[in-house]
């Protein structure tokens, strides 16, 4: 039983890194910008759940606020910022995504502080059911479950069964031709950067009564994502949700096994794939 | 691109004469300017000589300060003539064995898996009791550099530990200098313009990457066991990505690709993050000094595509090409 929790545990947790992974992958997968800020956006998820939630009394009207408030914000920055990094190298795309991180920590530390805040679970999950006399499981960890599975499997209908996906993976694996053949890519990348930032953030908003909205959630996050596109292969969706399944169950046995290197248990994951296959799972050389 | 020679010389005795004037305030200001551009010029190597963005840099500067601070006693001073090798050693071996992996990877998988493997040693010395975890541990007395009882300098006093920085960053840029017209340096140049044409022309193009990233490692140890020494003081934070950024930010700053760009760049940034954060200009918006930092970086990047040094040299060129055109 014991080991059934850890089991749901790191799932629950692979699944949340995939919807930020996925986003991360992404962007760069169609518009070859790396951004940094990403980690920021899932950082801007919860805080916004933590003060919507407690503006209007429910996280259910919080989520969906939050997520349109970050689609709004990732539309300004893609038609403001972003859109001059294309054509630049990555070194120019690290740095000034790197001045965005900075840029938001310091708004949520002159809006919210630095304490940490909690968020409270929902009354209409907040239970948990018994799995045995003494241990039992809580209903949110697979409320979060089922909205992550949902989220990726609308992602992969859009992706395989609809013409945007259709003409995202066409900007995907060769941009020019697929403007030539009359997709609006301009429209196409402000869209792919809003989607990306409003998953990340959604991702943020729904893990914050898990997680608890702490100052540096986002960098922490974000490199664990990195490590996530790194084993999966960048510009992998089905990589990605490989490599997170994979990095959940990771962190969750270090977590039992090995606490006090529990942090460093993704990362000899992490060198291990990369002496075996240093393109990916995914990617083939 | 290299100063000339002259240029060279005025700057370092300008530097030299620094002390005769400045406070300790300012003689501490310089030393970590200097220190700074140290760690610059070994992520220079990098970025901008061998076309490797490394943004976990910070990995090394940090296990070389948490050497020291772990080798040295409580109450007692070590000597600089062993624990200096030793900590460069230690750096050294971290960098060739991070290295080995990240060397396979290239681009934007460089990038990622530099920064994670840099945040595996900050979880390192901030989850256990090494390194006195979050908390950080104090180096109480500064090494000693003694030679079979003579003392040349005497670290603890500003103008004394002003003048061995001055002397390493002198050392480091002529080593660099020297290193990048030599061979090596020429074989490094040619794997950023163009890996595959070098390792068809029988280059071994990932053991050139794999030695340039273990020197950059060693180089940005020195610096970092120097502002161990100085700051007296060593926590998890002094090998967080944020010093990453930083030090890749000095580089861009200063123009990429050009010793002096580094330093340059690391001069710029120091005084940029004195000013934001001074109190007496901003009031209680001091300590958001990272808010206009941010800005002030997104604002670069998008303005000055080749930093402050290509700037400079823009517009020395400009000038030139007009004097040029007025001789005619």
């Amino acid at each position: 039983m014991f080991y059934l929790i850890q089991l749901l545990n790191a799932v629950q947790y692979g699944l949340l890194l995939f919807l930020l992974a996925s986003g991360l992958t992404l962007i760069f997968g169609i518009m070859g910008v790396i951004n940094l800020a990403h980690g920021s956006f899932y950082m801007v998820g919860a805080y916004l759940a933590y003060w919507l939630a407690n503006a209007t009394g429910s996280l259910w009207l919080a989520l969906p606020l939050a997520v349109g408030i970050a689609f709004a914000i990732g539309l300004v920055l893609e038609t403001t910022i972003i859109r001059r990094l294309y054509q630049r190298d990555h070194l120019y795309q690290v740095l000034l995504t790197f001045g965005l991180i900075l840029v938001f920590e310091e708004l949520r530390s002159i809006l919210f502080g630095n304490e940490v805040h909690g968020v409270a679970v929902p009354a209409l999950v907040n239970f948990s059911i018994p799995l045995t006399e003494t241990l039992s499981y809580p209903v949110y960890r697979l409320f979060v479950t089922a909205v992550c599975l949902a989220v990726a499997g609308i992602m992969y209908f859009v992706m395989h069964r609809t013409r945007l996906g259709m003409m995202i993976r066409a900007g995907n694996s060769n941009r020019e031709m697929a403007a030539s053949l009359g997709v609006n890519i301009s429209l196409l990348f402000t869209l792919v950067f809003a989607v990306g930032m409003a998953l990340a953030a959604f991702a943020g908003a729904i893990a914050a009564p898990i997680v608890s909205v702490a100052p540096a959630m986002g960098n922490q996050i974000l490199i664990i994502c990195f490590v996530v596109v790194v084993i999966g292969g960048i510009g992998s969706i089905n990589g990605a949700l490989i490599a997170s399944l994979l990095i959940g169950l990771a962190d969750t046995l270090g977590k039992v096994v090995v606490p006090e290197f529990s942090g460093v248990a993704i990362y000899l994951l992490m060198a291990a794939i990369l002496l075996w296959r240093p393109q990916g799972l995914a990617n083939k050389s | 691109m290299t100063l000339p020679r002259s240029v060279l010389f005025a700057a370092l005795l300008l530097l030299a004469l620094v002390p005769s004037v400045a406070s300790t305030f300012y003689l501490q200001l310089g030393a970590k300017i200097m220190i700074m551009a140290i760690f610059a010029l070994s992520l220079d190597l990098l970025v901008g000589h061998t076309g490797l963005v490394s943004f976990g840099h910070a990995a090394y500067f940090g296990v070389a300060a948490y050497a020291l601070a772990l080798i040295a006693p409580k109450y007692e001073a070590v000597n600089f003539w062993l624990t200096l090798p030793a900590a460069l050693i230690a750096t050294a071996m971290v960098a060739l064995i991070i290295g080995f992996l990240v060397v396979r990877t290239s681009g934007i998988y460089f990038i990622m898996v530099t920064l994670a493997f840099a945040q595996m040693l900050y979880a390192i010395f901030h989850d256990t009791k090494l390194g006195g975890g979050s908390d950080g541990i104090y180096i109480t007395m500064r090494p000693e550099l003694t030679i079979s009882g003579f003392k040349p300098l005497d670290l603890e006093n500003p103008v004394e530990f002003f003048y061995l920085v001055l002397i390493l960053l002198g050392a480091v840029y002529i080593f660099l200098n020297y290193l990048l017209h030599s061979q090596f340096g020429r074989a490094l140049a040619g794997i950023r313009v163009n890996p595959q044409r070098m390792r068809a022309i029988g280059f071994a193009v990932d053991a050139y990457k794999l030695g340039a990233f273990v020197l950059a490692g060693a180089i940005a140890g020195l610096a970092g066991y120097l502002a161990a020494c100085q700051f007296g003081f060593v926590s998890p934070e002094i090998l967080a990505w944020h010093q990453s950024g930083t030090v890749l930010m000095m580089v861009i700053l200063g123009g990429m690709g050009r010793l002096h760009g580094a330093v340059i760049g690391a001069f710029a940034y120091v005084m940029l993050q004195e000013l934001l954060s001074a109190e007496a200009l901003f009031g209680v918006y001091a300590k958001h000094w990272q808010l206009a930092m941010g800005s002030l970086i997104v604002i670069i990047v998008l303005a000055l595509p080749h930093g402050i040094g290509g700037a400079i040299d823009v517009f020395l060129h400009r000038r030139r090409v007009n004097s040029e055109a007025s001789d005619d």
